[in-house]
C-alpha cells in the first residue's frame, strides 16, 4: 500500500515536471523541470529495487547532464522562445489524435495486468551485482562505451573549439 | 506492490511528452531537453521490466543508455554553440538551411 502511494506520489510529480517542461517559455525554466522529473524517477528506480541506477540517475543525469545544458543556456545568453503558429490542421488532428493514441495503449496496458505485481525489493540491484555483471557478461559492451565517449569528448572538444582558421587569400591550392 | 502497467502507463506519458515536446518547441536546446525526457521514459520501462521479469539485464541497459545519452548531449550542445556562432539564433525555424 505504501508503495503504491510513494508510486502515485512521485509518478504524479514526474508528469507535473514534463508537462511544465513543455508549458514555460525560457529555457532555463525547462531545464529546471527536468530536474525535477529525473530526481522524482530516481525516486521510481528505488522502488523498483534498482538502487544502483538511482544513484547514476542522480549523479549523471540530474548532476552532470544537466549543468551542462544549463551551462550553454547561460552561455549563450537564451531568452524566451517566440512562437509561432501552427498549422491548424496539426492542431485539429494532433490534439484528438495524441488523446485517443493514448487512452488506447493505457487501456491496453491496463487490461493485460494479469501479471504479478513489482514488489518493492524484489530484484536487489546492488552496485556489487551490477558491478558483476558489467565486468564479467558485459564486457565488450562496456569498452566499446569507452571508446564511444572518446569520440564524444573529441567530438565535443572539435565542434565546440574555436572555429577553424579561414584560409589565406593568397595561399596555393 | 504495483502493477507493472502502472510502470509503463507512466513510462508512456513521460515518452510521449517528449514527443509532443519534440514537435512543438522552437528552441533547439528545448527540443534536445526532449530527447531526454524520451530517453529517461524508456529507461523506466526498462527498469520496470527487469523488476518484473527478475533479470538484472534491463538495468545494465539502463546503464548504456544513460552513457549514450551523456555521449549525445555532450556532441549535441557542442553543436548547439557551433550552430549558435555561425547563425546567431537558437530559433529552429531560421535554421533551416545547410548553406550559410
Amino acid at each position: 500500500m505504501l508503495h503504491l502511494i510513494l508510486f502515485l506520489i512521485f509518478g504524479s510529480i514526474c508528469v507535473a515536471g514534463a508537462v511544465n517542461l513543455l508549458v514555460q517559455r525560457h529555457p532555463i525554466s525547462s531545464a529546471l523541470s527536468l530536474v525535477v522529473v529525473m530526481a522524482s524517477l530516481a525516486v521510481e528506480y528505488l522502488l523498483l529495487g534498482a538502487e544502483f541506477v538511482a544513484a547514476v540517475q542522480v549523479i549523471i543525469y540530474a548532476g552532470a547532464v544537466m549543468v551542462l545544458f544549463v551551462f550553454v543556456i547561460m552561455l549563450l545568453n537564451a531568452g524566451a522562445e517566440e512562437r509561432t503558429q501552427g498549422s491548424r490542421v496539426a492542431l485539429l488532428l494532433g490534439v484528438p489524435g495524441v488523446l485517443v493514441g493514448g487512452v488506447l495503449v493505457a487501456w491496453v496496458l491496463l487490461r493485460q495486468s494479469g501479471t504479478q505485481p513489482v514488489a518493492l525489493g524484489a530484484l536487489p540491484g546492488y552496485p556489487k551485482i551490477i558491478g558483476n555483471l558489467i565486468f564479467h557478461d558485459f564486457l565488450l559492451p562496456f569498452e566499446v562505451t569507452s571508446i564511444l565517449i572518446l569520440i564524444a569528448i573529441m567530438g565535443a572538444v572539435v565542434l565546440a573549439g574555436q572555429p577553424a582558421t579561414q584560409s589565406q587569400p593568397g595561399e596555393e591550392r | 506492490m504495483v502493477p507493472l502497467s502502472y510502470y509503463l502507463v507512466l513510462s508512456g506519458i513521460l515518452f510521449a511528452c517528449g514527443v509532443i515536446g519534440f514537435l512543438i518547441k522552437r528552441n533547439i536546446i528545448t527540443i534536445f531537453m526532449s530527447i531526454e525526457l524520451m530517453l529517461n521514459g524508456v529507461n523506466l520501462s526498462f527498469v520496470a521490466f527487469a523488476a518484473h521479469w527478475q533479470r538484472l539485464s534491463g538495468q545494465i541497459f539502463v546503464f548504456f543508455v544513460m552513457v549514450v545519452a551523456a555521449a549525445e548531449a555532450a556532441v549535441g550542445l557542442g553543436i548547439i554553440i557551433a550552430v549558435f556562432r555561425t547563425r546567431e539564433t537558437l530559433n529552429v525555424d531560421q535554421v533551416n538551411l545547410l548553406k550559410l
